[in-house]
């Protein structure tokens, strides 16, 4: 009598609980990460688990990351393993990449990927093609990461977009991830991947909480590179994005769901391999495709999903043309009004979604 | 029956004119003849002398010694790998000429007594990169001929399958072979990094030319390897010329040793094998004993062009080339101390060339026979772990590669 009056009497005071505070059981278990801890952490398990990792660029030391992607990194793993460079991208770049052909599996950050082009031969001469050119004697499991794209008010030097550049490249491996989850089993991978992985960031996006289940905070947990995955089912147009692209997908699928428009976003988290298959299934299913990036429209990520959509079979399944969301034709301004109307939001894509779907 | 001898040189002061006129650029200057004064003495095969304008210093209170000596045994050795990178060379320009190699291909010819004294000196587990006069690095870091030529001639026999070329050669610890001017130097930097951080008593061995020591990345790398003392030796083979541009005309301060004003700097006769190898000996010991990267420059000289494609006559004259060719050849001047030495006959030498000869032969008949990798096998080696499913594209929308590991 005294058990069945006690569980009555919880039961109760869930239901109290439940409608004070609209807590769901779930809820209560699920944890939460922002990009950035994600990151930070991914690379201290990594760096932890192989002795070979180390993460090598400017302030990722003692400075705690500039961005403070590396933050207490250097007082649990010391000077050897967490190295701060002189401002010197094109050496540094290269020195990494010469200690990974020599076995060493390095971290390069570069402040911001504007600053990768200076040493951007190293990138694609000296990393990506070693393999290729050396018939397999010469590996190069190196990772070049940071942030890519805009930030906010940093003008037209430091707000490039390089998915378009690095993706283009055989021999290199790109991903632009957007969740938590995505940044800690991605950047995982690469670190673990024999090959030179680039890991491109968004600064906007470091800030963000999202959810992570209990299977991501594993410190095994790695996501395939190469594989996309759908953020959000529906049937009526299949939006592709990938890193803060995703974002105004979802924000434009959440502000649609109350016309009755029902929209897939699919995260390509990887640029090269591209997740054809995940885009063309998503298609066959709802006729519609609606690419979205900041990057610049000509030669740009969404140009190339558009042609290969059109290149395969998916291309009969289309009842309307396939267009592009991306960033405006010019070099970003710094005053805030040029600058947010050069870059795409939820409202560029919401239009564009009704004049595709004629709505 | 071998009569051995030890032969002691002595260069009388007065008597001994030097090689050495790398800093001045004069494009008609006759360069004087090593004088030998020759005196026998007894017991012990070995040939010894005195250098003594062999080095010059930059911030080293003392160099390596001007007293260089080495066996009959290693004597053969050293004219042998020599020889065999001369030929090499040779067969490369005629197979060139014959339209059998394509694109770039520069030749080492002139610069022999480098790649083999700097490797004398080495331990097998250091590491070497070098920009894309290569061939003969290549084969003294353990590629065989045929693995060269083969390579320059493009088939599957060849170092890297015939995918490099020229310039992409690769071997045990050797990393290239690079095609980009001054990007081996961070990378080799990279490599003593490596053998720092894993605890390796190793140096790397960077080489670059005089056209690349202006780089700014070099200079980024002398940073990073003083600042963290690597055990990096960057090498200048200061061989007179940038492409078309002489020393004079291409850097404000031609002392390339000196260049790096807190990395320590020896410049170097590079066209004695003997000198080359002791002044690797001391660089080693030096980059090996925790000081941290050090700098040489060997004065050298190359007798073709910049590559193929230059005659190498539009910016200097044919007198000058055969000036050196006549008085400072590092293979003909060391066969002929050590013949003078007794060490060696010349019905031995011959023997070697004849044995060279055949190996060469040998070689550019694989080079030229062998065939080229199957059309099929260009889609390989992009990745080294490919995903699972991969494809990779070719020309067209209908031609996909499937790559499964």
């Amino acid at each position: 009598m005294n058990l069945v009056n006690n569980i009555l009497k919880s039961q109760s005071s869930m239901e109290v609980l439940r409608r004070s505070f609209s807590i769901s059981p779930r809820l209560l278990t699920e944890k939460s990460l922002t990009i950035r801890e994600a990151i930070t952490q991914a690379m201290d398990e990594e760096i932890s688990r192989d002795e070979r990792v180390f993460l090598i660029g400017e302030e990722v030391a003692q400075y705690d990351g500039a961005y403070k992607m590396s933050k207490g990194l250097w007082k649990k793993h010391g000077d050897k393993r967490i190295v701060d460079t002189p401002i010197t991208e094109m050496g540094f770049a290269g020195l990494a990449t010469g200690a990974a052909m020599a076995g060493l599996r390095p971290i390069c950050e570069f402040m911001t990927f504007n600053f990768s082009m200076q040493a951007i031969d190293h990138v694609i001469n000296s990393a990506a093609k070693a393999y290729y050119m050396s018939a397999g004697k010469v590996k190069v499991p190196i990772v070049f990461r940071g942030p890519n794209g805009a930030a906010a008010g940093v003008g037209a030097q430091h707000s490039q977009d390089y998915s378009s550049w690095y993706s283009q490249c055989p021999g290199l491996k790109v991903i632009a991830p957007y969740s938590a989850e995505d940044c800690r089993g991605l950047l995982k991978a690469a670190i673990r991947d024999d090959d030179p992985v680039v890991f491109l960031e968004n600064e906007l996006l470091y800030g963000l909480h999202f959810p992570l289940s209990d299977e991501a905070s594993s410190t095994d947990f790695v996501l395939p590179i190469g594989k996309g995955k759908i953020e959000r089912e529906g049937k009526h147009i299949t939006l592709v994005g990938y890193s803060i692209g995703v974002k105004i997908c979802m924000e434009a699928a959440k502000e649609l769901e109350q016309s009755g428009i029902q929209c897939e976003v699919v995260n390509l988290r990887s640029l090269r391999p591209l997740d054809e298959d995940i885009i063309k299934n998503s298609v066959k299913k709802t006729h519609y495709l609606l690419t979205v990036e900041f990057g610049w429209s000509q030669c740009s990520i969404g140009s190339e999903v558009i042609t290969r959509i059109c290149e395969s079979d998916a291309f009969d399944y289309l009842d309307g043309p396939p267009i592009r969301v991306t960033g405006a034709d010019v070099p970003l301004a710094y005053a805030k009004t040029l600058e947010q109307n050069s870059m795409p939001q939820v409202a560029n894509v919401v239009k564009s979604i009704k004049k595709i779907l004629n709505k | 029956m071998n009569i051995y001898a030890k032969l002691i040189v002595r260069l009388p002061a007065n008597g001994c004119r030097l090689l050495l006129q790398q800093q001045q650029q004069k494009i008609n200057s006759s360069i004087p003849s090593l004088a030998t004064a020759v005196r026998k003495a007894s017991s012990g095969p070995i040939l010894e002398y005195d250098e003594p304008n062999a080095y010059k210093l930059h911030m080293l209170e003392e160099g390596p010694s001007n007293h260089v000596s080495c066996t009959r045994e290693e004597g053969l050795d050293f004219y042998r790998k020599m020889q065999v990178v001369r030929r090499m060379e040779a067969s490369a320009n005629n197979m060139y000429k014959a339209k059998l190699i394509r694109g770039f291909c520069h030749l080492y010819s002139g610069q022999e007594a480098i790649c083999v004294g700097m490797k004398a000196a080495m331990d097998k587990n250091d590491s070497l990169i070098t920009a894309y006069r290569a061939h003969g690095w290549t084969y003294m870091m353990g590629v065989s001929v045929t693995g060269v030529l083969a390579e320059l001639t493009g088939k599957k026999t060849g170092c890297s399958e015939g995918r490099g070329g020229s310039m992409h050669m690769y071997g045990t610890n050797f990393y290239g072979g690079n095609g980009i001017v001054g990007a081996q130097v961070p990378l080799g930097a990279g490599v003593a990094f490596a053998h720092k951080y894993r605890g390796e008593q190793n140096v790397c061995v960077a080489l670059y030319g005089d056209g690349a020591a202006n780089q700014g990345q070099v200079f980024e790398a002398f940073n990073m390897a003083k600042l963290w003392l690597l055990p990096c030796i960057f090498v200048c083979e200061n061989n007179g010329y940038g492409m078309g541009t002489s020393t004079a005309r291409a850097s404000a301060n031609p002392n390339f040793y000196k260049r790096c004003e807190y990395i320590p700097g020896l410049w170097v006769d590079g066209m004695d094998v003997l000198a080359v190898r002791e002044a690797t000996r001391f660089a080693r010991d030096w980059c090996t004993s925790g000081k941290g990267p050090i700098i040489m420059e060997m004065a050298t000289y190359r007798y073709f062009g910049h590559s193929m494609s230059d005659p190498g006559t539009s910016y200097r004259t044919r007198e000058e080339v055969q000036d050196v060719r006549k008085s400072r050849d590092p293979i003909a001047s060391f066969r002929e101390k050590l013949v003078q030495a007794k060490l060696v006959t010349e019905d031995e030498f011959k023997g070697i060339d004849n044995e060279v000869k055949k190996l060469i032969e040998d070689a550019e008949n694989h080079a030229q026979n062998d065939p080229e990798l199957p059309v099929d096998e260009l889609y390989s080696h992009v990745y080294s772990s490919p995903p699972a499913n991969f494809k990779i594209r070719g020309c067209d929308n209908f031609t996909f590669k499937d790559i499964s590991k």
